[in-house]
């Protein structure tokens, strides 16, 4: 008989060993990594490069005469190290991440492959204009897309993310009041409204003063109309606005903030909900930001680099900042200086033109899905948050009454008394495989959860997602077992952190040991 | 659609699921006549074969970098990208991740961002880094406005050789504000005074190093002057290679250090986007604007990190924040980060020599050039040269010869006077002595011409 | 003599000339673990409102204002190192500033002890 070999079946388990640790703290593929600074041996390097040429310094005697302090490694340790990281991250590739007012979307990978081409990715910002023509072109052409899409006249390009439109669009507005000797003091904001409003009016010394919100979750349009007077500069509304909704009233509220001499900026985060169904020129809009990495699908990167360019109606085009992009006869060329004149641009927001790696990116997003493909995004986006409205609203109280747009809002009233809040809920949510939804805002909604699916999802995912959440809830207000909940996530690469700690005494760096 | 899932019976059942008949009854909320019935006027969807041709097409109409001989700088820099930083940055944990919001499943990014922080600290001789910013420009009018809440203090004098750009975007972000910017007038001679106005009502002193025109200079003396009267000196780097072989800012005094980080990791992309960097002393941290990743313990005592410090922003303090900054530039700055963990200590002083002798040696053959004059005393991988002819024209020259063969300074100082000769040019380690021959051979034509 | 309280939930001591200032329990409270204390620079000038501090938690940050006009005589030093204690001792160790009195009569609408207990239980 032969003997030898594997065993081929596994053995009975037994009971009592501690199955929790390991010798490593690694778990199978769950995989550790020390810090880099931890990991380095002198005399490792990760590159190779030719020997420098002697040659008599220029640096006028301001050698660096210190170490910078950089662990040396291999080129191995460095990937492993990172692959190491990667996987200790939730992304959109691997599950459902449904976080509202964030607009989580599929990144399609032709996208990065087109910002990564010879002539594109490789470029430098002051090449001759004559030597990038093929750049030029890319940009216009994405700025007649966004012009299109939003029915507005001019658009600025440079704005690096969301909340440096925003401050474009603001500065933009502040630049026409100033052009016609006009000092305007005040800029309305519903209370909904995202903390980067009163901070970028602030910039701009202006005064934010809140509106109030009707029972329907939109802005208070009789509260607008009181508040409005001849010092106010300006409206700022997002729309769909924060709680997911449409302001219905919005041409009201432009022809009422045009009526008093002001402008009305949108803040265009939840673009994607009315693609190809509305535009916002059609609206009165004056000023609008686009978040490129939302709507139209830039990777959201861990957080950045976002692009956030501004499109304008024909009253704040001429404010827009520079650089922009001139064609002539099909010959394009760059105004990258402020030209003197009554009204005349703001000024200069960024190094150079924008992000441009971003526009690739967007540009071939737009192609793909075309003029049919981006108002298939808005109804399917609108559709799959409206189906989880429905899959739960008999579970969690939707605060306000009647379909939403591209995501649903709960409020925590229906969790009272049960020991478990919405951040509890969110920490079960990502051991049972999801990104939990954003919580605690809006603001205006108590423990507010707001789920934005997207149109990248299937019915399947959709359904099993709403199984969770019910399984979870249901969990929550019957099982009377809040320390369930208190433990999550389990499951997780770390526990829940420690947050007072970080803030009490901020350790912001590695510091060699003494 | 290849990105859209639900099939017209899926969809049907959906909205019967939500008790509505059309999709039309979820957009009711739209006023009537601003809902667009038909299509918008572009270009149906197309298959990824079609957008991948269109894409070749736009690059095909530019002059690539990568195939010409290359001297470009003035703020963005040409380096070698070891492959690995592409490939890594593209894992699609850290590609379609959100900012780390939920840390228990974010770490990944966060332990990232918290080794660039420290880098970046690291490399300028600072105590602490942000987690980044939009860009070098953008960053630097941070740090104005930070100079001016944390001294209470509400002018900035600005250098006649920082980079245009950096000072219009600075001029332009403070231009609402209560706080004024005295810049001084571009100087090619490098000669200016910076203390004359300098008085206990001056938040700060911002100065690049090396500065626009390539110069380096020992900033220790002016740190001084500027603390003396509780004024900050803000130094500000664009080509952060240099920093493997020039003392830091932190060394020479700064408080704050910006700079732009793209030299690191990050490719040109036409000017963005790119990686603003900002550092500065302990005591400051609480007035930094930007995103903060900061160490802590889980439930379970384990080492972690979160984002933190997070009151300073515009979330909570509003219209008190320290910034109206959101976001930071985060896949760039794990690009920044991944690269410079390849370099190390050795590879990075390493690269900065090659870059600077690289440069030494190029400067030596054009400036043999009768009639062109290299006007700088001291320089890293960058020096401005004068020409016998408008540089304008000569880099039109040169790009007609397939060569791009520096930036004209007139092109960011278009107003100011004498400088219309003047041509930057920087050599890198992606340079080849026959890049430099082929662009001596082209200087010499167009100085004899 | 005896706390007295504003509807901003400052709480004010007064010895002699001298008010020492601080934020109540309810309110340390309603803010959660505080994370930091901004005091203000000794021998500040504040007029009655003015900002005289801005206190954070993780999740907020709130400003204190001013309850008397005078000079900061003295600031809490300790508060630096160990923000925790306007959690611990609000209304103890907790305190933020001192500040030299310069009109007496702005103590005189602040609630006292039992009507400020009042007026908590009407917030909630």
């Amino acid at each position: 008989m032969l003997n030898v070999g594997r065993p081929s079946r596994p053995g009975a388990v037994t009971q009592g060993h501690d199955l929790e640790s390991t010798y490593t703290g690694n778990k199978a593929l769950n995989l550790e990594t020390p810090l880099i600074f931890e990991q380095g041996v002198k005399g490792r390097v990760g590159v190779d490069m030719r020997d420098p040429k002697e040659v008599k310094s220029r640096l006028g005697g301001l050698e660096r005469n210190e170490e910078v302090g950089l662990p040396d490694l291999s080129e191995p340790q460095v990937v492993r190290h990172y692959v190491r990281l990667s996987r200790q991250n939730y992304s959109i590739d691997a599950g459902f991440y449904p976080l509202g007012s964030c607009t989580m979307k599929h990144n399609p990978r032709i996208n990065e492959k087109a910002a990564r081409m010879k002539g594109l990715g490789d470029i430098h910002p002051m090449q001759p204009v004559s030597t990038v023509q093929g750049a030029l072109a890319l940009i216009d052409d994405l700025a007649h897309w966004l012009k299109t899409i939003t029915g507005m006249s001019a658009v600025a390009m440079s704005p690096a993310a969301g909340a440096h439109g925003e401050l474009c669009g603001i500065m933009a507005i502040r630049a026409a009041h100033d052009a016609k000797g006009e000092q305007r003091t005040r800029i309305l904001v519903p209370e909904s409204a995202h903390g980067t409003n009163p901070a970028t009016a602030a910039l701009c010394g202006y005064k934010v003063e809140s509106v109030p919100a009707r029972a329907d979750g939109r802005m208070d349009l009789d509260a607008f109309e009181a508040k409005l007077g001849p010092d106010v500069a300006g409206v700022m509304l997002t729309n769909p606005n924060t709680c997911g909704l449409f302001e219905n009233d919005v041409k009201k509220i432009a022809d009422l903030i045009h009526s008093v001499g002001g402008y009305f900026y949108c803040d265009g985060a939840n673009l994607n909900a009315i693609l190809g169904r509305t535009r916002p020129g059609d609206l009165g809009v004056d000023a609008m930001h686009i978040n490129l990495h939302k709507t139209f699908s830039t990777p959201h990167g861990g957080g950045g680099p976002g692009s956030g360019p501004v499109v304008l109606s024909d009253a704040l085009a001429p404010y827009a900042p520079v650089p922009f992009v001139v064609e002539e006869g099909g010959n394009y060329s760059l105004q990258e200086q402020v030209e003197e004149g009554a009204a005349k641009s703001f000024g200069r927001m960024k190094t150079f033109h924008g992000q441009m790696g971003m526009f690739i990116r967007a540009l071939a997003y737009m192609l793909s899905h075309g003029s049919d493909g981006l108002r298939q995004i808005a109804e399917d986006a609108v559709l799959n948050a409206n189906y989880i409205r429905v899959g739960l609203d008999d579970l969690l109280n939707s605060p306000f009454e009647g379909v939403c747009m591209h995501e649903a809002l709960f409020d925590d009233s229906t969790l009272k008394d049960t020991g478990v809040t919405t951040l509890d809920i969110a920490k079960a949510m990502i051991d049972e495989g999801y990104h939990p939804m954003t919580m605690y805002f809006p603001l205006v909604v108590h423990g507010a959860m707001l789920i934005e699916p997207t149109e990248s999802e299937t019915k399947e995912t959709l359904d099993l997602f709403i199984g969770s959440m019910r399984h979870l809830i249901e969990k929550a207000q019957t099982s009377n077992d809040p320390e369930f909940f208190v433990q999550a996530p389990k499951f997780a690469p770390r526990k829940r952190l420690d947050e007072t700690a970080a803030a009490r005494s901020p350790i912001l760096r590695w510091t060699a040991p003494e | 659609m290849r990105y859209m899932p639900h099939t017209a019976e899926e969809r049907q059942a959906m909205l019967q699921k939500i008790g509505v008949s059309s999709i039309d009854d979820l957009f009711v909320d739209i006023p009537e006549d601003a809902r667009l019935t038909g299509l918008l006027d572009l270009p149906k969807h197309a298959p990824e074969m079609d957008v991948d041709a269109k894409m070749l097409a736009y690059g095909a109409q530019n002059l690539s970098p990568s195939s010409a001989p290359s001297f470009l700088g003035a703020g963005a820099y040409r380096h070698h990208v070891p492959s690995v930083v592409d490939h890594l940055i593209q894992r699609s944990e850290f590609l379609t991740a959100y900012t780390p919001y939920q840390p228990e499943i974010s770490q990944g990014t966060l332990q990232a961002l918290f080794e660039f922080q420290t880098q970046v600290a690291l490399i300028t001789g600072m105590d602490v880094a942000n987690a980044s910013m939009y860009d070098g420009a953008t960053a630097c009018a941070e740090a104005v406005l930070m100079a001016c809440r944390a001294t209470r203090r509400k002018k900035a004098i600005l250098s006649c050789n920082l980079h245009p750009h950096y000072r219009e975007v600075t001029d332009t972000t403070v231009q609402f504000t209560d706080f004024s910017v005295e810049s001084l007038p571009p100087s090619i001679d490098g000669v200016e005074d910076l203390t004359a106005d300098l008085g206990k009502d001056i938040a700060c002193v911002v100065v690049q190093n090396p500065d626009f025109f390539g110069r380096l200079q020992d900033l220790s003396d002016l740190a001084d002057k500027c603390h003396e009267v509780g004024a900050l000196l803000v130094v500000v780097v664009t080509e952060v290679v240099s920093l493997g072989a020039v003392r830091s800012p932190g060394d020479m005094g700064a408080d704050i250090v910006v700079g732009e980080g793209q030299s690191i990791g990050v490719p040109l992309s036409y000017g963005g986007p790119y990686v603003g960097l900002f550092a500065t002393r302990q005591k400051y941290v609480r007035q930094m604007p930007g995103r903060l990743c900061g160490e802590t313990t889980d439930q379970d005592g384990t080492r972690g990190f979160v984002l933190t410090l997070s009151t300073r922003e515009q979330h909570i303090r509003r219209e008190k924040a320290t910034s109206n900054i959101c976001t930071n530039a985060g896949l760039c700055s794990l690009a920044f980060s991944i690269h410079m963990s390849l370099l190390g200590e050795v590879g990075f002083a390493k690269l900065a020599k090659l870059n600077h002798s690289e440069a030494a040696a190029a400067a030596d053959k054009i400036s043999a050039i009768d009639g062109v004059d290299v006007l700088n005393e001291t320089f890293f991988n960058e020096f401005t040269v004068k020409l016998p002819v408008p540089a304008q024209d000569a880099v039109e020259k040169l790009a007609a010869k397939g060569i791009l063969g520096g930036v004209p300074v007139s092109r960011l100082l278009p107003n100011a006077d004498g400088f219309e000769n003047l041509l930057l040019i920087t050599v890198t380690e992606t340079n080849t002595d026959d890049d430099v021959d082929q662009l001596v051979a082209a200087l010499k034509e167009i100085a004899n011409a | 003599m005896s706390t007295k309280y504003t509807k901003d939930h400052e709480w004010v001591t007064v010895e002699g000339d001298v008010a020492t200032v601080g934020i109540s329990v309810y309110a340390q409270e309603q803010l959660g673990d505080v994370v930091f204390v901004e005091v203000p620079d000794m021998g500040r000038e504040l007029e009655k409102g003015d900002e005289l501090a801005v206190v954070e938690s993780v999740k907020a940050a709130s400003e204190v204002y001013a309850p008397v006009k005078g000079e900061v005589v003295a600031v809490n030093e300790d508060l630096e190192d160990k923000p925790s204690l306007v959690n611990e001792d609000a209304q103890g160790a907790g305190w933020f500033a001192k500040i030299k009195i310069e009109d007496t009569s702005d103590l005189e609408d602040m609630m006292d002890e039992a009507a400020y207990k009042e007026y908590t239980e009407g917030l909630s």
